[in-house]
């Protein structure tokens, strides 16, 4: 307590120090004012989903209404498309407003039944699908040979549906590239059982002889960020992190560095205290104090830029109260953790320069490549998950989906890891750094 | 024991020996000078007191313990090995603060130990505006935190003017009048002149001198006396016959004999004689005596 007390006091009494903490956490508050004064983005540029997410919803459909019970079975005999795409979708499709329940055969991923665009769930291998309302359930099953039948899913859709055999295809991703595709799809005669009122068949017209034959692009799913260019994602307002991580790895490396430098660490280190005590006691007020400082500004940042944002016209993706929280949380956290790093690579190296060029190469570096658009995607994955950058992850507020390809590149805000694995990869470096300083401070004489 | 003991410290920088079984012992109730010319190992021997350095062979004691088993080291002893190292950017005030911390004390110990050095004006200061003198008081308040028996100063006098000077003098006397034993490094035997009463004279890494002040002026110093004669030779020649070592420079200069054998023997010989001056070595003459083959670095003769 003594020793924390002592080095809170070494912390505060040089004003540079200070200055450095608060002046990072001025740079994360007020950092997003150098991306303001682009036009306005397009509010109303995406659809969205039943929760509020956007997606996309453009599909070829062949439909008719269906208000009771009823069943539709088909099977597809065919579905390729011009780009060989995996998620080339055809298959049946209930709807109900902005809401669905759909079974397909996929390109490359077999049979799914999905609904309401973010839900997904894998099939076995099969040719025949069939879907069966009864009530408010919608059951969706598979079968490879019309006769034996398994579940895939049962979802709940209730009112009077728009029921019949849909097309689907997005467009193709390689690497960083987008192709657009096209699906063509043969479907047998579709059988019908149940409470089917006389209709035709409406929509997106069809070849039809012995049964249908259809085309369609687009998809029925969750949008991604290379769907919406103009939208902001939420972890985006907290670009100032990168500037203000620069400032708190040199308050970081000089807190140790300057003792080297002016002969203070003989000091410190004959008051007793013990000399790997005395490091943890720094690196405890050094990362409490950051943060503390950054946590604040964070917490402020976020709700205040996406208010502006949004008040300025451009589209924001929707984040979570808690997914919001993580970002700032994991924030700080990412740079109390980078500044204990610093610390630890100034008693190792024991030179100001030296020390932060180290920290600066392995840490703000590898993010701000990453960033870079152009960067082959598998080189911006491997730098944000095995270095210390990998901690942006927490910054991710964008949401990746299994059933969707979509360039998910840091740049486009999507980080290979988990938030809480991307700050555990940096805390493994702190951790790491600061047993090795803290081994070196015992051994070395000073 | 209220005491700084070292005893056979041996280390080795590289291929060079810095310590050569360096041993000695500052006693309470003295002040204690540890003297020897740059390179002697002085400031070597203070870092190993410390724990800053590790000691190849040979081990020191602070008041009966090695000083890093010490829980709150400053209480039992009080160290100043460069005045040059604090922050800049800090005030002394504060800069004697986190040091008072680590000992747990707090903001009115400091306020005392300011005020014992004279240095209340100026501890709100950022400490990079001090002159080199007023760094030395602030080192001095440092070691006197922890209201120590053993106190270790490593060249105070560096960088002060004359008036501190005397003010050091006075207070380092002070503290071992109070009991407490002050071990004081200098390169210059003059500044400890009058303040110390033991002497520990040390070159190229081990001690060659440890003795009282006046054991070590008379052990150099000798029969020496000066005097002029309107006729030298005979007078010479008359001394040598009663067995003392005559030297001819402005006057004669006579080891061996003292005065009163002088007079005897030139009385006896009815030889004229004036100024007859015994000699005393001064503390400088006698450390230039015995280090004169120990200096490790010699200027070239202007």
């Amino acid at each position: 307590m003594n020793l924390l007390r002592a080095e809170f006091t070494k912390f505060r009494s040089v004003p540079g120090w200070v200055r450095g903490v608060v002046g990072a956490a001025l740079l994360i508050l007020l950092f997003p004012l150098t991306g303001l004064g682009g036009g306005p983005g397009d509010k109303t540029s995406s659809v969205t989903g039943p929760d509020g997410q956007p997606v996309n919803n453009s599909y070829s459909f062949v439909h008719r209404p269906l208000a009771g019970d009823g069943q539709i079975t088909v099977a597809v005999s065919k579905l390729s498309s011009e780009q060989g795409g995996p998620w080339a979708k055809a298959g049946l499709l209930m709807r109900a407003g902005s809401r669905y329940a759909a079974i397909m055969v996929t390109g490359g991923h077999g049979v799914r039944m999905q609904h309401d665009y973010l839900y997904d769930k894998a099939g076995p291998a099969a040719r025949w699908l069939r879907l069966t309302r009864s009530g408010d359930t919608v059951t969706g099953e598979a079968s490879a040979d019309g006769a034996r039948w398994t579940v895939v899913d049962k979802v709940q859709l209730s009112g009077p549906v728009q029921a019949g055999l849909f097309v689907a295809c997005p467009s193709r991703i390689r690497g960083i590239g987008i192709a657009d595709d096209t699906a063509t799809a043969v479907f047998s005669s579709p059988e019908l059982a149940g409470a089917w009122p006389v209709a035709e068949w409406a929509g997106s017209v069809v070849s039809s002889g012995a049964g249908f034959t259809m085309t369609g692009r687009g998809d029925l799913g969750p949008a991604t960020r290379s769907d919406v260019p103009v939208g902001a994602a939420a972890g985006d307002l907290l670009f100032g992190t990168f500037p203000a991580l620069i400032v708190i790895v040199v308050v970081g490396t000089l807190m140790v560095t300057t003792e080297y430098r002016y002969g203070v660490i003989r000091l410190s280190l004959s008051a007793g205290t013990g000399r790997v005590r005395m490091l943890l006691a720094k690196a405890v007020v050094l990362a409490g104090a950051t943060f503390a400082a950054a946590l604040i500004a964070t917490a402020l940042a976020v709700p205040l830029w996406l208010r502006v944002v949004r008040s300025l016209g451009a589209y924001v993706f929707p984040a979570g109260p808690l997914v919001l929280l993580r970002a700032e949380v994991g924030t700080a956290a990412v740079l109390a953790s980078t500044a204990v790093l610093a610390l630890s690579v100034g008693v190792i190296l024991r030179r100001s320069a030296t020390a932060v060029t180290t920290v600066v190469v392995v840490t703000v570096l590898p993010y701000l490549l990453a960033l870079t658009p152009f960067l082959p995607p598998s080189l911006a994955q491997w730098m944000t998950r095995v270095t210390p950058a990998a901690a942006f992850a927490v910054q991710q507020t964008l949401t990746r989906y299994p059933q969707v390809d979509s360039v998910y590149t840091p740049a486009n805000g999507y980080y290979p890891l988990a938030p809480w694995a991307g700050l555990a990869v940096l805390c493994g470096y702190t951790a790491v750094a600061l047993t090795v300083a803290a081994v070196l401070l015992r051994r070395r004489d000073v | 024991m209220t005491s700084i003991e070292v005893a056979e410290l041996r280390k080795l920088y590289g291929g060079t020996t810095a310590l050569d079984g360096m041993t000695f012992t500052a006693r309470p109730g003295r002040v204690t000078g540890f003297v020897g010319p740059n390179g002697a190992g002085k400031s070597t021997t203070m870092r190993i007191i410390l724990g800053l350095q590790t000691a190849d062979a040979g081990h020191a004691l602070v008041c009966g313990r090695p000083y890093r088993s010490l829980r709150h080291p400053l209480r039992s002893l009080g160290s100043l090995l460069d005045a040059s190292a604090l922050h800049p950017a800090r005030s002394g005030r504060n800069h004697l603060l986190w040091l008072a911390q680590t000992q747990g004390l707090g903001t009115r110990r400091v306020d005392e130990v300011i005020e014992q050095v004279g240095l209340a004006s100026a501890s709100r200061r950022t400490a990079g505006g001090y002159s080199l003198g007023m760094r030395q008081r602030l080192g001095i308040a440092a070691a006197l935190l922890g209201d120590p028996p053993t106190i270790m100063l490593d060249e105070p006098f560096n960088g002060m003017d004359p008036e501190g000077i005397v003010w050091l003098r006075r207070f380092l006397r002070s503290l071992a009048e109070q009991g407490r034993a002050v071990l004081v490094s200098s390169h210059l035997m003059s500044e400890l002149q009058d303040m110390a009463q033991h002497v520990v004279v040390v070159g190229r890494g081990r001690v060659i001198a440890d003795s009282s002040v006046a054991e070590l002026i008379a052990a150099v110093s000798g029969d020496r006396v000066r005097l002029r004669t309107s006729t030298p030779e005979p007078v010479a020649a008359a001394l040598t016959a009663a067995g003392g070592q005559v030297v001819e420079a402005d006057g004669l200069v006579v080891r061996r004999l003292a005065a009163e054998q002088i007079v005897a023997v030139l009385t006896a010989n009815g030889l004229p004689f004036s100024e007859l001056t015994p000699h005393r070595a001064t503390l400088e003459e006698a450390y230039l005596d015995l280090t004169g083959e120990a200096v490790e670095y010699r200027g070239a003769p202007a």
